[in-house]
């Protein structure tokens, strides 16, 4: 009879930390997904990849570990269902990505100088369509690294964890990215200006 | 001696990210004091994060979080 009530008891803690645990994981959403948006090739994989996400979360909740950072775990569970199923196709996979220096970008807009000293003005002479047409002209490699840390805010570490790589392969792909956009960046302003 | 320019562009990236170490940090810190054409492309790589963030954040649209919600698994 005691044992009956023990496991009672025992069912009953378990069903409070799966509905808090999928409280937690729920409110994360939208988080989750403006990092998704663009882990994913298009629109609808994100769609997808979000509910084979937080299926599998659902699902696998004990291993889960209370404390550790949630948002990281749902994002290395739906970068493994990304590599798993496939949808990280290259456009032309031998071909190296073009990389400008840093200081490339602001060089070439601040060309036509018009007396605009201002740097946040400099910014504005490229739309938001140009922005998002370059970065997912990013090879994928390149871009999951800019997607985590300058759109998600995840630390090198926690990023390199997502990925299953090296801190140091995160950096170096995080700065080459970084390059590779601005470089994009700047060919379509170039594009506009003629 | 090598082209500060050069060598403060290296630079930009990690003393952006908080990265350098405090001696990194010291040297580029002298040379952005004293070159307005590096501490103008700083300010712009600065914007241009920031600016980069707004244009491609997407909300999460509502029927999604619907979905999401409904993958709940019921209390038996």
């Amino acid at each position: 009879m005691e044992a009956d009530a023990e496991e009672a008891q025992r069912l009953a803690t378990e069903a409070r930390d799966r509905v808090r645990f999928e409280e937690d994981a729920l409110a994360l959403s939208d988080q989750v997904y403006r990092v998704a948006r663009h882990l994913a090739s298009s629109r609808e994989d994100a769609d997808e990849l979000m509910q084979e996400t937080y299926a599998r979360a659902f699902r696998s909740w004990r291993s889960f570990q209370p404390g550790t950072n949630m948002r990281a775990w749902l994002l290395r569970i739906l970068t493994n269902l990304n590599i798993d199923r496939g949808r990280r196709q290259q456009r032309a996979p031998q071909m190296q990505p073009l990389e400008a220096n840093d200081y490339y970008l602001y060089d070439r807009l601040a060309e036509n100088d018009d007396g605009i000293s201002d740097e946040d003005r400099v910014v504005e002479r490229l739309s938001q369509d140009d922005i998002v047409t370059a970065l997912s002209a990013v090879p994928h490699d390149f871009r999951d690294a800019i997607v985590l840390v300058d759109l998600g805010d995840f630390s090198y570490a926690d990023a390199a964890q997502i990925l299953d790589i090296p801190v140091g392969t995160v950096m170096s792909r995080l700065h080459r990215g970084r390059r590779i956009l601005k470089r994009e960046l700047a060919e379509s302003a170039l594009e506009e200006a003629t | 001696m090598n082209d500060p320019c050069a060598h403060c562009e290296e630079m930009m990236q990690p003393y952006l990210d908080h990265v350098l170490t405090d001696e990194e940090m010291a040297q580029a810190e002298a040379h952005l004091a004293e070159c307005v054409d590096c501490r103008r492309r700083y300010k712009f790589e600065e914007s241009l994060r920031i600016y980069v963030r707004k244009a491609v954040t997407e909300q999460i649209p509502a029927e999604l979080r619907e979905k999401l919600a409904a993958l709940r698994i019921p209390l038996e």
